[in-house]
């Protein structure tokens, strides 16, 4: 089946148009907003169970109190952490609906098939959780592990099937329109449409880097106050060696990820690397900022782009001019949110890199304050690399909510009133963020457990 | 049968199992708000989290299931009900994140004023959330949303007489399902005085769940004809009829304290209310707008049809097994 043919004349347009540029503008944020907010929980739902699970795994194999005192810990969290995550994460399928009207109402069918699995994905997940988390004392140890498994398969399932859907936006395939409205789907070729490999891949993989450099630098925080004892030891390297195993393997698959928006979406590559005028030997501009339609005070490295994109120095690389101003998504933002995450990216790589050395030489985490400080950081620095990847994902988009098909003003509710919505909204994330933070703090302490009736168990736990 | 209604009924069931589970969570949050200060109330909050709290996020689920359905199954549909309704919609949605968060962090707290911040805003949100979504289902019921985007008045669809016994209604039936739920939970864990006071408010929240539905018809007749039509002389009778004598049997049975019969002729009332509706109100989504009118492509409808019923398979084994590792005595209990 072709690509859908551009969508509307401007008169409808005119009419599905925001009732303000404010509400469109608003609309944009409390969707970035709430989906910047629940991805942070997304990822630590996608990674978190299986580090946890390895500690319960290394607990029971070796009977070290600490392995099940740190799985008992991290699930407390955990439960904490999907709580929050379920309630952000139905809040998106209602804002889907609230903000995007005009997109649900012509192209829902074409992406629902993924939201169909991942609901069935997510049910198991929260089915299996609440097993997991409720029955520590009433299955024996390795059911209740087993318990655990699905848990981590129906969390990488969930982030594929949403993914895909991102994906169709990036690259609309699988339907046929006429007159705007969809007559014919194939709602698997939509789901398995070219953007679904690197970007469902690249994203599980952040999910695990996230987690566990987040778990991670928690450790290295408590170590750098003098807190070495075996417990935090473990609490550091268990997460800290799934996330630094995975950074390298993500780097390649972000390169994945490049040459595809390179070969897909020539505008936001242009945007990405801020090129105005199609050329060949384009050089890679690292910093800079765009003004007046060019580059300034970028450090140039000649002809990199091309080298990097295309394998070949040579290579021609289209430039923004060959696209009317209005279907160009702003160069800043999409520019920088691409240096951010991929400084980052290489920064966590020589973390790991580091960390690596010090194992090979001497079996133990470098001694190095300096190691210790930049781990404790490694979890900020991973969750702005995951926070500016989708800035470049999605703000490179722009203006199309269908790249291509859809532009994002002629699918924003037209209702009057968004703005508020939009405060509403805003004020009740600031106070779920601080209450999560507060909790999780609290529970990260070092002071008993509390007992809770089903856990019963725990006392057999020494509490540090 | 057309995909397209196989679809709709799919969504019925969905909504079904939200109403009769994730509703029972909603309306065990009422009841921890009504359960007086601290240390009054420290029992019924103590049965409330350990009914719910293995439970709650898997019954949450079936609301998403429904969202998805809706915008896969009904784009058209979705989009009409989501614009208009988006106040409404949006108030139910922070009081969705307000309940689970609140319910989670309390859970985890400690010192008393924690708890009482957290457990207040769980139980208020309790009470705020089904409000809201029942008068989403009021303003749909009453012809209030008219198809095309945004399209419906923006207060007056949700705030009106059918609307706001729709919200009263939901929040009743919330409430009288956990009341009922809970008494038996009361009894399993040897809570005689416990079960006893559950008993009490399953009996009148459900007398006054029975009378506001009985006002309800009222209002449907001079607020919403048509469908009143199809509930009373319609297709939506037999079930209408159904949901009154389960309701009468369920008081009964309460009275007789047959804790685990009423289970399921209370929930018998409910489903009765909500797929009378449904047939009353069939074939109609919203006005001028047939199921067939709206549907997706039957490509659309097969696939996810397909994808429910392999996740069915795997799904209901699952959620008999968390049902049944929770509602079972501790037997693995060292």
């Amino acid at each position: 089946m072709t690509k859908g043919t551009e969508g509307r004349d401007s008169m409808d347009a005119g009419l599905l148009a925001a009732e303000t540029g404010a509400d469109l503008g608003a609309a944009r944020m409390q969707m970035a907003l709430s989906l910047g907010w629940h991805i942070i929980v997304a990822c630590l739902g996608v990674g978190m169970p299986a580090i946890t699970l390895i500690a319960e795994w290394r607990g029971h194999r070796t009977g070290d109190v600490n392995y099940r005192l740190l799985a008992r810990r991290w699930a407390r969290a955990m439960g904490v952490l999907f709580a929050v995550g379920a309630v952000s994460g139905t809040i998106l399928s209602f804002e889907m609906g609230l903000l995007w009207p005009g997109l649900m109402g012509t192209y829902g069918q074409v992406i629902g098939l993924p939201f169909s699995l991942e609901g069935i994905a997510f049910f198991i997940e929260a089915i299996f959780l609440g097993i997991y988390l409720y029955a520590w004392d009433r299955l024996p140890p390795v059911q209740h592990m087993l318990a655990g498994i699905p848990i981590v398969l129906a969390g990488v399932a969930s982030a594929f099937f949403v993914v895909t859907a991102n994906a169709w936006m990036q690259q609309p395939t699988g339907f046929d329109t006429e007159g705007g409205r969809v007559v014919a789907v194939d709602p698997w070729a939509a789901m398995f449409n070219p953007a679904t490999p690197p970007q469902t891949v690249h994203m599980i993989l952040a999910a695990f880097m996230v987690a566990g450099f987040l778990m991670a630098s928690v450790y290295a925080v408590a170590m750098l106050r003098g807190r070495r004892d075996r417990y935090h030891r473990l609490g550091f390297l268990v997460p800290f060696t799934v996330a630094a195993v995975i950074t390298p393997v993500q780097i390649g698959v972000g390169d994945w990820a490049a040459h595809f928006v390179a070969g897909n979406q020539p505008v936001k590559l242009a945007a990405i690397e801020g090129v105005f005028e199609t050329e060949r030997n384009v050089p890679l501009h690292l910093g800079g900022i765009a003004v007046d339609g060019e580059m300034r005070y970028a450090v140039e490295v000649p002809s990199g782009l091309s080298l990097l994109a295309h394998w070949d120095p040579n290579a021609e690389i289209t430039g923004l001019n060959e696209t009317p101003p209005r279907d160009r998504p702003p160069v800043n933002v999409v520019h920088w949110a691409f240096q951010i995450m991929v400084g980052m990216g290489f920064a966590l790589l020589g973390l790991a890199a580091w960390a690596a050395l010090g194992w090979w030489r001497r079996r133990e985490i470098p001694r190095s304050r300096w190691f210790l400080r930049a781990a404790a950081l490694s979890g900020v620095a991973a969750v702005l690399a995951l926070e500016a990847g989708w800035v470049v994902t999605e703000v490179g988009r722009q203006p199309w909510i269908v790249y291509g098909v859809m532009r994002t003003e002629d699918a924003v509710n037209p209702a009057p009133g968004l703005v508020w919505g939009f405060v509403l909204v805003s004020v009740v994330y600031v106070i779920l963020t601080i209450a999560t933070v507060y909790v999780l703090r609290r529970l990260a302490r070092d002071k008993p457990v509390p007992v809770a009736p089903q856990e019963s168990d725990v006392t057999e736990y020494k509490v540090i | 049968m057309t995909a397209a209604e196989i679809m709709l009924t799919v969504l019925w069931l969905g909504l079904t199992a939200y109403v009769l589970f994730g509703g029972a969570d909603f309306g065990a949050g009422v009841w921890d708000l009504l359960a007086g200060g601290a240390e009054r109330g420290r029992p019924q909050r103590g049965l409330i989290e350990h009914s719910i709290g293995p439970v709650w996020e898997a019954n949450h689920v079936w609301l998403i299931f429904v969202i998805v359905l809706m915008w896969t199954g009904f784009p058209e549909v979705f989009a009409a009900v989501a614009s208009t309704l988006y106040i409404p919609l949006t108030l139910a949605a922070l009081g969705i994140i307000a309940r689970g968060a609140a319910f989670a962090f309390r859970k985890v707290s400690e010192e008393l004023w924690q708890r009482r911040l957290f457990g207040a805003t769980f139980a208020f949100s309790s009470v705020a959330t089904p409000f809201f979504l029942g008068t989403t289902a009021g303003a749909i019921a009453s012809g209030r949303v008219p198809p095309g985007i945004a399209k419906g008045e923006l207060i007056g669809s949700w705030l009106n007489p059918t609307a706001l016994v729709t919200g009263a209604l939901a929040v009743g039936t919330a409430a009288y399902l956990a009341a009922v739920y809970l008494t038996r939970d009361a009894e399993r864990a040897g809570e005689a005085d416990l079960a006893e006071a559950f008993r009490r408010r399953a009996l009148w929240t459900g007398a006054t769940v029975g009378a506001l539905s009985a006002i309800g018809l009222l209002v449907l007749n001079a607020d919403a004809p048509r469908l009143f039509d199809g509930l009373v002389t319609g297709r939506g009778f037999p079930l209408l009829l159904l949901s009154i004598v389960a309701g009468i049997a369920s008081l009964v049975l309460l009275w007789r304290r047959a804790y685990l019969a009423v289970r399921i002729t209370a929930a018998l009332a409910v489903a009765g209310l909500l797929w009378g509706w449904g047939a009353g109100q069939y074939p109609w989504l919203l006005p001028g707008v047939r199921v067939q009118d709206a549907a997706a492509t039957d490509a659309v409808l097969t696939a996810s049809l397909g994808a429910l019923a392999v996740g069915a398979v795997l799904l209901l084994p699952s959620l008999w097994w968390l049902y049944a590792t929770f509602q079972r005595e501790r037997t693995a209990q060292k």
